[in-house]
């Protein structure tokens, strides 16, 4: 009754829906694949016809001409940090938005007043990252 | 085998949907073909156009006005000695214009050239261009920190806040258009419903609730030059602060990856607009001068365009200075013009030209929106760092939340008519 075919069974209502089919999705592992192939490939046929003569000043980091100091891997201004965690809020938000954006005609006034609701809060949290001066820069 | 590949010939789905891998694979091969052609073609161009706007020629020595000069220029990176620094992290540096490449051309899984001219129909392509435009960062940065070196980082890290915050806004303009959809019946993500539910509501969605659709187009449209990392955003490869950037360490054919996929990228998010807000492959007018003999009148547009083109090498031939010098440039320009008559006589049969004009109206669309890169390039000056964020935190983040719910409020004003004064 678990096995494959009752799952199959189950599943049987979105047969005849065209978009319910995995083989659309099938192109992008195909796609990621000769992609890959491509970039690979390229870098590959090119690393046979270069000319390859390292030296120890050739292999030293950019440095505008002055010697190099120190490697990089050091601390950098936590705006940066402060920007990725926004972006990782407002961008869940809008990932919500979606689902609702498709049937929202469909969702009328309901859906409509529960949608303001919903973006009324973060506008709201928005407003208060705005007046704490998290999106100033300096 | 022959059978199986014929059959699809009768179709009118996209290879994905019809589950059939040989005509799959050929879509995947020709979208990649095409993309690089047009890398190719871009280079000269925007070479030829900025020049132009700065009253100087570009290009001319290589092939008649400059027509090869891409194609040196990629056989000079290929044999190009490639070094990578010595407190580079290896396998990390090796991977990063992989990752860029691939993320910038899977986009185009989604990108409907026409009814049938797409990879696949994904029921979420929308939200899977999205997601796979925000992946793009990823290869940035491990492009930055990989190189071990001071400018490169920097140049990531900027890239990178960048990249996330046009997000954003250009998310929540796509969400505009998307509720758009849902005006007619059941809304869509997918992008070929997109462009169907444009021909059905007899408007392109950049048109749509007047001013709404058209901010909304202008929110993305200022989103994707961020989002490309393009002049006058172009802060992660400014050469007066950070020499080139994430790709400072980059040199040979690495680096001309990054470029690759920069020009990939560009045509992708173009593309990705058109298709929303522009009506993606649908010819001018569809409704409104519909009928047969339009519709045979518009279909001729690809093969005079081809024809145009023949012609105008045809004169640059003639007016080309009757020096010996030039012989073999005018030789290769009347050639050229050869192949383009040829082409656009092809494309005037009958047969073909009913397959071939969704594509030429969504290139042509997707051509309109490359030039103003270029345009915006010599145009404008670069931004700075501080105002970049304002703009994009301060100015497109208010206005594409009042795009949506304007859209919203427009969308079912009825309804809510119909609420208050039950």
């Amino acid at each position: 009754m678990w096995g494959f075919r009752a799952l199959r069974a189950r599943a049987g209502h979105t047969a005849g829906v065209p978009y319910a089919m995995p083989q659309n999705y099938i192109p992008i592992f195909v796609f990621l694949l000769v992609a890959f192939a491509v970039a690979a490939g390229t870098l590959l046929v090119a690393t046979i016809v270069r000319p390859r003569n390292p030296e120890k000043v050739k292999g030293m980091a950019y440095e505008c001409g002055i010697e190099v100091q120190e490697g990089s891997r050091k601390r950098y201004t936590v705006r940066f940090y402060i920007v990725a965690i926004l972006f990782v809020i407002f961008d869940v938000e809008t990932i919500f938005l979606f689902p609702w954006a498709v049937q929202f005609k469909q969702l009328g006034a309901y859906g409509f007043v529960e949608m303001i609701v919903f973006l009324g809060i973060l506008v709201l949290g928005y407003l208060w990252v705005w007046k704490k001066g998290a999106l100033e820069w300096i | 085998m022959i059978p199986y590949i014929l059959q699809y010939l009768h179709s009118d789905v996209t290879p994905g949907e019809a589950g059939n891998v040989f005509w799959m694979v050929v879509y995947v091969l020709l979208t990649f073909a095409g993309v690089s052609i047009g890398v190719i073609f871009m280079n000269w161009f925007e070479r030829k156009v900025m020049a132009h706007m700065q009253v100087r020629l570009g290009p001319m020595r290589v092939g008649p006005h400059g027509l090869l000069q891409p194609i040196a220029d990629a056989l000079k990176l290929i044999i190009k000695e490639d070094l990578t620094p010595a407190s580079a992290d290896k396998l990390v540096f090796w991977f990063a214009p992989v990752c860029v490449v691939m993320t910038a051309f899977c986009t185009f899984i989604v990108v409907p050239f026409g009814r049938t001219h797409a990879i696949t129909d994904m029921n979420i392509g929308v939200v899977f261009m999205v997601g796979v435009s925000s992946l793009g960062v990823l290869g940035v940065i491990m492009a930055g920190w990989a190189s071990n070196s001071q400018y490169p980082l920097l140049g990531s890290l900027r890239s990178g806040a960048q990249m996330v915050s046009y997000e954003i806004a250009m998310c929540m303009a796509v969400v505009s258009a998307v509720m758009m959809t849902s005006m007619s019946g059941e809304g869509t993500l997918s992008m070929i419903r997109i462009v169907e539910a444009q021909l059905h509501q007899h408007v392109w969605y950049a048109f749509e609730f007047f001013p709404v659709g058209l901010t909304a187009l202008g929110v993305f449209s200022i989103a994707m030059i961020a989002e490309t990392n393009r002049a006058p955003f172009d802060l992660p490869e400014a050469e007066s602060e950070l020499v080139a950037g994430f790709h400072t360490e980059y040199s040979g054919f690495r680096w001309s990856l990054f470029f690759l996929a920069e020009y990939a990228g560009m045509m992708a998010v173009s593309a990705v607009a058109v298709t929303l807000w522009l009506g993606g492959w649908l010819r001018p007018f569809p409704n409104w001068l519909g009928g047969a003999r339009w519709d045979t009148v518009f279909s001729l547009a690809p093969g005079l365009t081809f024809l145009l083109l023949a012609a105008l090498c045809v004169i640059y031939t003639v007016r080309m200075a009757a020096l010996r010098v030039m012989r073999a440039n005018a030789i290769g320009l009347a050639a050229f013009g050869a192949v383009l008559g040829l082409v656009g006589l092809v494309c005037l049969l009958p047969a073909v030209r009913v397959r071939v004009q969704d594509i030429y109206w969504f290139v042509v669309k997707v051509g309109f929106f490359m030039y103003l890169y270029v345009w915006y390039r010599s145009t404008f000056p670069r931004y700075r760092f501080d105002q970049l964020m304002k703009v994009g935190w301060k100015v497109l983040l208010p206005i594409s939340i009042a795009v949506v719910v304007l859209t919203a409020l427009v969308g079912v004003r009825d309804e809510l008519f119909a609420m208050v004064w039950r």
